[in-house]
């Protein structure tokens, strides 16, 4: 076994590649949630970002394109989650789930054609001086773009729930939905929105993964991040810079078993393997031990406008 | 009083299956405080919605100061002057109070001068209230000022009240009245909905009195009496319950210093409780919701465990012993909430039965159930309890509110409890349903059973208990024989007025 060839700050540039795709997913499903709507169907609008991201970027040529294909039609795939618990007030545990079998489904039939296909991809961003520095050059400046937007993201989310009216009526429509109505609130209209954005933001997680993190298409190539993404924002409390911290802890795991796989660690690589979704679990039930975490009033709970 | 504010004009209201209003027509005047009294079902909520534009109306129309007034949001009718204080579900628990004002405002101000105008309009009206501080910690009479500061900010015309009093002190109540005469003397109109009687004679006016929907008739209050108001009410007279003498027996059931962590991070913790219960008596536990409560009910129903040691019952410990062991014993309890937790809303009358039944009626057997002995025992506490009901396959959802907790106290007293737990036995009961369940009380308790009756209706627990004793914030105080107090000492034992003082403005 060989430490050595273990670079850290290498290590730690690639964790924050890793956890981008769950940041992604996992600040949109917060937004999602403190509206009040528990939308089971990350896994599924990942995986469909990340095929029509790596469609529309093979066929354009560039990788920007596929980004942004990638959110319309994970978005889209949402909305049809939201019309169905928000207007025909179905079960959302159900629809979730079902969410999660189309996308996978879906994206197996449109990904066919592209499988063993390689995607453009995203250039780091090279900022001379900056990027050459030492240590922090490579950890704060040479990342590619994609991975300033989800930091950007959370910050933005941050903001927007802590100090805008709109965000206000967001999370007040997730703590108590029956008294935003009675205050005249268009809770199905707040839920609807947000549902949008979640979806936007998983397809953007997705589409990082077949156009940056791997960089191709294979079938269920999102392989659990969509439920992570939904564990992580419980280890979060809710909380936006929490799910940064649940994002880079669990891509930090990730990316050390796989170091550790190549340094040749005496350890079964499927355990080695299994090792985030462990830790995840672990992280999940101490937080769940210490009682009170912070869960939106309404969450999951069906809205119905009834007098 | 002078013109009218708002005038109503023929509104009539239709769900499915019901009018809920049939061509109401009223005034309120300008400065009046104007109450809305009626059963629960009368009309009186979907009226005010139609006011405050949550609803629309089917036919009628509405005149705000002689110009019509048809709001088809809240936000158009709170611009028109009109705000609304909600029975419940308006305030946000994970919020801030200064938020929750916020979001029941059109334009707010920053955060700063929204707490510093909260500050003002508080400390004006006597409703001292912190701004930052989150809601879900407040007190039951602390969130509603919340609300009402929410409204006064937006110096509304006409300020809709809808039972306000339900979770308040009686001391708490003589401050929110000085508060309300004081906005009245402002010149503002107040429109009251209470089901109350004393208090509407004490505060109001007029009296508008609404019956399944139809106006039954405006008349001024002060002249009439409680009695009269309630038989306008209710449509005929019944009959008030009566104790019937008896003695009672040895202590059947001491719990002492029983202490419990808070079940949530809303809940109540119990803080060294003890209380005794003698075969015969009533035990009335009063105070102002979450107090402690739902959490002492959980505590002796055995749906949480208690510190070895704490609760005895006849004699034998069975702090330690879950619902089932209780039940067997003797302990039987009915929670409140008829429609979840006291009773499964979308099963059957049959099914409910036997869900506490099934061990003391023998409806069991090889862990098989006896459906027809489930459907005899449900049909004898129907015909018992006079219990509204095409038959025992009804879902228990089905039920009006007063049939519904028919069902579940008599439920519970036909299994012959030794000691009934009971808590809130008749809220959002009519009041003759309600009568029928205290009356039912009482006979129990005169066969020889144990009682302990937990109440926010302190009516209702002067009627039934022998003695009385507050929960404030978690702690019981001393039981004390209801011959001996007056409502004033009551009010004191639920915790006064809490740091409130009396508005101290010209």
């Amino acid at each position: 076994m060989d430490f050595g060839s273990i670079n850290p700050v290498l290590l730690l540039a690639s964790v924050m590649v890793s956890a981008t795709p769950i940041l992604f997913a996992a600040i949109g499903e917060l937004v999602v949630e403190r509206s009040g709507v528990l939308n089971l169907g990350v896994e599924g609008m990942m995986v469909t970002g990340a095929v029509v991201g790596f469609a529309v970027a093979v066929n354009t040529g560039a990788p920007l394109p596929g980004f942004a294909a990638a959110a319309l039609a994970s978005a889209v795939l949402s909305l049809t989650f939201g019309v169905l618990t928000q207007v025909f007030l179905s079960n959302q545990v159900a629809t979730g789930l079902g969410l999660t079998l189309v996308g996978l489904g879906l994206s197996a039939l449109i990904g066919k054609p592209y499988e063993g296909m390689k995607s453009p991809t995203l250039p780091r961003i090279d900022l001379g001086p900056l990027t050459d520095l030492p240590v922090v050059g490579r950890l704060v400046f040479g990342h590619d773009i994609m991975v300033y937007v989800a930091l950007a993201l959370v910050a933005g989310v941050w903001a927007f729930l802590r100090y805008t009216r709109a965000g206000l009526i967001l999370r007040a429509a997730g703590e108590n939905h029956d008294a935003a109505h009675a205050l005249g609130y268009k809770v199905i209209r707040i839920r609807l929105a947000a549902i949008f954005f979640g979806g936007a933001c998983a397809g953007l997680g997705g589409a990082y993964l077949s156009l940056v993190r791997v960089p191709q298409w294979t079938e269920g190539m999102t392989a659990g991040a969509g439920w992570i993404a939904l564990a992580i924002v419980v280890f979060a409390s809710w909380r936006p810079w929490w799910v940064l911290v649940g994002a880079y802890l669990f891509g930090g795991v990730t990316v050390l078993q796989l170091n550790l796989q190549a340094a040749g660690a005496q350890v079964p690589v499927a355990l080695l393997s299994a090792s985030p979704y462990l830790v995840t679990i672990l992280v999940l039930v101490v937080i769940s031990a210490r009682g009170h975490h912070g869960a939106p009033g309404s969450l999951g709970r069906p809205f119905h406008a009834s007098q | 009083m002078a013109d009218a504010l708002l005038r109503l004009t023929g509104l009539t209201k239709a769900y499915p299956g019901v009018v809920a209003n049939d061509d109401v027509s009223f005034d309120i005047g300008e400065g009046e405080i104007h109450a809305l009294l009626g059963e629960n079902g009368a009309g009186k909520s979907t009226l005010v919605k139609m006011i405050y534009g949550l609803v629309t109306p089917d036919s009628g129309a509405m005149q705000l100061r002689g110009k019509t007034f048809a709001p088809s949001e809240p936000s158009e009718a709170r611009r028109a002057g009109v705000a609304m204080v909600f029975q419940h579900f308006s305030l946000f628990d994970a919020l801030s109070v200064a938020e929750n004002v916020a979001l029941g405002m059109e334009a707010p101000p920053p955060t700063r001068d929204l707490a510093r105008r909260i500050r003002e309009v508080s400390e004006e009206y006597g409703l001292p209230l912190d701004p930052f501080r989150t809601v879900g910690t407040l007190s039951a009479g602390e969130r509603q000022r919340v609300e009402i500061v929410r409204c006064l900010l937006q110096e509304p015309q006409l300020l809709i009240m809808d039972e306000p009093t339900s979770v308040l002190t009686p001391q708490e109540v003589e401050i929110l009245f000085a508060t309300l005469r004081q906005l009245k003397d402002e010149g503002r109109s107040i429109l009251y909905i209470s089901h109350k009687l004393d208090e509407i004679r004490a505060l109001c006016d007029t009296a508008t009195i609404l019956r399944q929907g139809q106006k039954v008739d405006t008349c001024t209050p002060s002249e009439q009496t409680a009695r009269a108001l309630a038989e306008m009410m209710v449509g005929s007279s019944f009959e008030m319950p009566e104790g019937r003498a008896h003695s009672t027996g040895d202590v059947l059931l001491e719990v002492t210093g029983l202490s419990l962590a808070a079940p949530g991070a809303f809940g109540t913790p119990l803080r060294d409780v003890s209380l005794s219960v003698r075969r015969g008596e009533v035990l009335g536990v009063g105070g102002v919701a979450g107090n402690g409560q739902d959490e002492l009910l959980a505590a002796l129903s055995g749906e949480r465990l208690a510190p070895a040691g704490t609760i005895a019952f006849a004699g034998r410990d069975i702090s330690r012993a879950g619902p089932m062991a209780r039940r067997d014993a003797g302990l039987l309890c009915a929670p409140e909430e008829r429609l979840g937790h006291a009773a499964a809303p979308d099963m059957s009358l049959t099914e409910n039965a036997v869900l506490t039944g099934a061990r003391r009626e023998g409806l069991v057997s090889r862990g098989l159930i006896d459906w027809s002995a489930a459907r005899g025992f449900a049909q004898k506490v129907i015909d018992a309890f006079d219990v509204r009901t095409p038959g025992t396959g009804t879902a228990a959802r089905a039920l009006s509110g007063g049939n519904l907790q028919k069902f579940v106290i008599g439920r519970e007293i036909l299994q012959r409890p030794d000691l009934l737990v009971v808590n809130q036995p008749t809220w959002g009961v009519d009041a003759a349903a309600a009568a029928a369940i205290r009356q039912a009380l009482l006979d129990l308790a005169a066969e020889g059973a144990a009682i302990l009756v937990i109440s926010q209706d302190l009516d209702e627990l002067m009627q039934v208990a022998d003695r009385f004793a507050a929960l404030n914030e978690g702690r019981l105080s001393p039981a004390r024989p209801v011959s001996e107090l007056s409502l004033e000492k009551i009010g004191l034992m639920m915790g006064g007025a809490h740091d409130m003082e009396a508005a101290h403005h010209a």
